[in-house]
């Protein structure tokens, strides 16, 4: 099947900068594809190449399979929800919505009748006579989205419409993007500098970093399988150490951690000898009040609790090791740690399967 | 501690009060009764309405009336024309430094007064002015070439007189239109002149109808323009309330001119905010 | 006691030198009060002169507004004197035994002292006279225009000037052959009269590069070669002179205007005394031969052509043989009534195409 888009060696240079580095990605019709990235990574200028407000310095960009280079932002068959939405203030909600239908000629019937569908789409039916700033931050969201969609876009593109929302009803609205996205069955392409909303919606999400995509993967394979020490440090949160290789056999490395620690780890083709980094989740550490019930793992450290970070079902504590490194371990919610104290001393230990090693050179 | 602040209130209050009241409100109700009377004799003088009577039957002060109302409405809609795209640059295309210098650009000419920027331009275009001698030096002309003392000069010089009133409240609406909102134009498929038309006019309205009232009171009320660029056709109702008060000493009907010329821009301005559906206190505000 | 005595007295004293002392604010034209000679009647007297230079009409227009106040001394021309008096009283009598009246010319004072009574009160004395004619760059157009109404003629369309004043209505009906100044009296003979002047000043406009409207503009206009031929002052052709030899005053066939201005006394004046002083120093003939330099005009003062220029003395007689000396039109006070029909005929000629 043709994907719906698809980017084959863009890159955008800014005089010297180099913006985009030759990406190439192409996303199925009716997915939902994020690119995660910290800001100033290049992927809002990716957005603007495929929205037409840039011209990428080489590369191609095509959408159903033909290339849209020479086709301006007005002829393309791609619609953008912005940052701040950029809803039309000096219109009403209907005259929103129809605004792309009217620059189509289309008659003014239709028009109306497929604003109110839209409307009714959004679970709004019936505001289309407000103006905008009588709506809610939720409302516009909504709105901004169902102008887009009334035009039926091969490919609709989000500029990280929720970063504008409080917390709660950023939550609320993650679910509700992947819910609209389903029932319009259109393509998303979706970008964030939040890692929970692209993980949570996604069917692929792609991390950026310096104008290059590190991996294009499912969130588990982001999350559990990352390709590159930048994604395994970007997605989640890691305990890390440098070290080098001591031994390297089938998948499984033994290292010697620069502060003297023997570790094992996961990571193939590593040679003996060689500079690398193991990064090891909080949640993969597994906590415990003896030596013995860690027998099974293949690293154990004892230490002393430093500080409790209670943050509900994120809690965690600090735990500093023998040799004076502080670790972040997730704190289990099952209540047989409900006692625990600073100043006490704790065994952790995780399987080397739960480490993942990364050459440094 | 209530009182006291009730006399700062007062105190604050009183500078306005007598601002309006001594420089604005006094003398417009003088110059009212100035207007209604008619002179019989040395020092007597009667009430009556004869001086509006002469101003609305004598032809050529309602042609002067007219003429002056039309040349003010049309000098607005020539700097409107021009002072947008130079806004909408400085706004929006121009970033930085460039933006500052050339906010700058425009403000420069009134650094001097408005005579010497009259003076300026009548070296320009005089006969033997730089702009005629440079038409004969490149052989377009082959004599001198008088471009003062005309209608067009006239409005030439009345709009590079309000550019400035209008270039400012432009740029300064125009800088709070949110750029993807004129990308999301385009992005829902309009082109320049629909995105123009409802997305970036109707979001620079208020800043088109303050520029256009301040440029429209300004030229109504220019009196060294049109009388130094326009020469002997110059006829400009500032002129003649000029003449009736200072060279007839004929201060009734002067002060029945100025009533009308304060009526005129008042019906005008009132005419353009109903045109545009806004109200002084949304344009003003 | 007697100390408390002595010192009220002499602070009684300080105070009545301080009132001798007085601020002259003198309403006037420009070159009529140049900074040597108020810098020379300040030592003099002690007194501080304010100089603030202005026409006729604003003159005229600044103490009505303000019911004759804010001046202590006023020069608007002789016939502007009786008109604005009767109608608004914004002047006071002069004494004239105040003043020492062997200084002026005998036959010009006694001639504006009756053209500025107002029921038996005198109000103005001359100060300054000259007259007003044609000044023209005699090479290029000295053979045609020999009188105001020869600036109509199409030779020189495009190249004339004159200002849109009563002097020039008054001019050109002269050179229409009419007596405006006979036809004072009589109001529907003078409409007459300025119903020709205007159907001739609308005809002529075709002619007319601009009206000129200050003196700097018109000296520019003809110095430039803008215009070859205007109606003007004396002085102004006098200085032109300087600049290119072609360009001189010319008294024209009807006869110049001539004109004087005078001193008055503003009604609600409060330093008539410094007043006074001011007219007695500056009519000196050391000190008026100052001012002719300065304003280029003769004065009133009697005796002061000794201490003229002589190259201005030399103009003068270029410009005035003694027959055009014989035609001046001097003007007459102007009688109220009058200046709404000049008013009209202006503000048509202004309007016509």
């Amino acid at each position: 099947m043709t994907p719906d888009l698809e980017c084959a060696d863009l890159v955008k240079q800014f005089g010297e900068t180099t913006a985009v580095d030759n990406v190439s990605f192409s996303v199925p019709p009716g997915s939902f594809f994020s690119i995660l990235g910290p800001s100033g990574c290049g992927k809002t200028t990716i957005m603007r190449m495929i929205a037409g407000f840039l011209d990428p310095t080489s590369g191609d960009i095509r959408i159903k399979g033909g290339s849209v280079l020479d086709t301006p932002p007005n002829k393309r068959p791609v619609n953008m929800v912005f940052q701040h939405l950029a809803l039309f203030p000096m219109m009403t909600i209907a005259e929103n919505i129809g605004y792309g239908l009217r620059r189509r000629g289309m008659a003014k019937p239709d028009i109306a009748r497929k604003v109110d569908e839209a409307l009714d789409r959004i679970g709004l039916p019936g505001i289309g006579t407000r103006k905008v700033d009588e709506l809610s931050g939720g409302q516009k969201q909504r709105v901004a989205i169902a102008r887009c969609m009334v035009l039926e876009p091969d490919v609709l593109l989000l500029d990280e419409p929720l970063g504008a929302l409080d917390l709660k009803l950023r939550e609320h609205m993650k679910v509700e993007l992947k819910a609209l996205q389903a029932a319009f069955d259109t393509t998303f392409v979706y970008i964030t500098h939040d890692q929970s909303e692209a993980l949570v919606m996604s069917d692929q999400v792609a991390v950026m970093n310096d104008g290059r995509f590190e991996q294009i993967g499912t969130g588990q394979d982001l999350y559990y399988r990352p390709d590159t020490p930048f994604v395994a440090g970007f997605i989640g949160d890691s305990n890390r150490w440098k070290g080098r290789i001591e031994r390297s056999e089938a998948g499984t490395v033994q290292l010697r951690t620069d502060t003297g620690l023997a570790m094992r780890a996961s990571g193939a083709d590593l040679a003996e000898g060689t500079a690398a980094e193991i990064y090891v989740r909080p949640e993969a550490i597994r906590i415990a009040a003896t030596a013995e019930a860690l027998s099974t793992f293949d690293n154990q450290l004892k230490g002393t609790v430093t500080s409790l970070l209670f943050n509900g079902a994120a809690s965690r504590v600090l735990v500093q090791d023998d040799v004076g490194e502080t670790l972040e371990v997730t704190l289990p919610q099952s209540g047989e740690f409900a006692s625990l104290q600073r100043g006490d001393t704790v065994h952790i230990g995780w399987g080397a399967t739960q480490a993942t090693c990364f050459g440094a050179g | 501690m209530r009182s006291q602040s009730r006399i700062a209130f007062y105190l604050l209050l009183t500078p306005l009060v007598l601002w309006l009241g001594l420089l604005i409100i006094i003398p417009h109700i003088d110059m009212l009764l100035i207007s209604l009377r008619e002179r019989i004799s040395f020092g007597v003088y009667e009430t009556s309405l004869t001086q509006y009577e002469k101003a609305l039957t004598e032809p050529l002060y309602l042609r002067t009336f007219a003429r002056t109302a039309v040349m003010s409405v049309l000098a607005t809609a020539i700097t409107l024309l021009i002072a947008f795209p130079v806004a909408y640059y400085i706004a929006k295309m121009a970033k930085g430094r460039l933006q500052q210098v050339l906010f700058m650009l425009c403000l420069i000419p009134f650094y001097v007064s408005e005579l010497v920027r009259t003076f300026g331009w009548m070296i320009l275009l005089r006969e033997t002015g730089i702009i005629s001698n440079l038409l004969q030096w490149t052989g377009l002309a082959d004599q001198p070439v008088e471009l003062l003392y005309t209608d067009a000069t006239m409005m030439v010089g009345l709009v590079y007189t309000s550019m400035l009133f209008m270039v400012v409240p432009l740029v300064t609406t125009l800088e709070s239109l949110d750029d993807s909102v004129v990308e999301a134009g385009y992005d829902l498929g309009g082109n320049g002149l629909s995105v123009l038309r409802e997305i970036i006019i109707p979001h620079a309205m208020p800043g088109i109808v303050s520029g256009c009232i301040v440029v429209f009171m300004l030229s109504l009320g220019n009196y060294l323009t049109p009388t130094m660029l326009g020469g002997k056709d110059s006829l400009w109702f500032t002129e003649m309330i000029y003449n009736q008060f200072i060279v007839r000493s004929n201060w009734e009907l002067g002060a029945a001119f100025g009533f009308m010329l304060l009526l005129l821009s008042s019906v005008i301005v009132w005419g353009m905010l109903r045109l545009t559906g806004r109200t002084l206190k949304e344009t003003m505000g | 006691m007697i100390r408390t005595v002595l010192m009220t007295s002499t602070l009684l004293a300080g105070l009545a030198t301080v009132a001798q002392a007085d601020t002259l604010r003198l309403l006037t034209w420009g070159g009529y009060a140049p900074d040597d000679v108020v810098a020379m009647f300040e030592e003099q007297t002690g007194h501080t002169v304010e100089v603030t230079k202005s026409n006729n009409e604003e003159m005229i227009a600044k103490l009505r507004a303000t019911g004759g106040g804010g001046f202590d001394l006023a020069q608007p021309s002789q016939d502007r004197i009786m008109g604005p008096q009767m109608e608004f009283g914004i002047y006071k009598p002069i004494d004239t035994s105040k003043l020492n009246q062997d200084l002026f010319i005998p036959s010009m004072l006694s001639a504006t002292m009756a053209n500025t009574t107002v029921a038996g009160d005198v109000y103005g004395v001359p100060h300054v006279w000259g007259t007003s004619g044609l000044v023209m760059n005699t090479a290029m157009a000295g053979d045609t225009v020999k009188d105001y109404t020869d600036l109509c003629d199409p030779a020189l369309a495009g190249k004339v000037s004159y200002r849109l004043k009563r002097p020039t209505l008054i001019g050109f009906a002269f050179a229409l052959g009419e007596d405006p100044f006979a036809a004072y009296g009589d109001e529907a003979k003078y409409k007459e009269i300025m119903g020709k002047v205007e159907a001739k000043l609308t005809e002529c406009k075709a002619n007319v590069k601009t009206y000129w409207g200050g003196g700097d503009e018109l000296m520019n206009l003809v110095r430039s070669g803008e215009v070859t031929a205007s109606m003007a002052w004396d002085t102004g052709g006098w200085k032109l002179n300087d600049d290119n030899a072609d360009i001189t005053f010319v008294a024209p066939a009807s006869g110049a205007l001539g004109w004087i201005d005078t001193f008055v006394l503003p009604a609600k004046g409060q330093a008539d005394d410094a007043a006074y002083d001011w007219i007695n120093f500056v009519m000196q003939p050391e000190i008026a031969a100052k001012i002719t330099a300065a304003a280029g005009n003769f004065t009133a003062s009697a005796g002061a052509d000794e201490f003229a220029e002589d190259s201005l003395k030399a103009k003068y007689q270029a410009s005035f043989p003694q027959e055009a000396i014989d035609n001046i039109k001097w003007y007459p006070p102007v009688p109220a009534g009058l200046e709404a029909i000049e008013g009209d005929v202006l503000d048509r000629v202004q309007a016509a195409n």
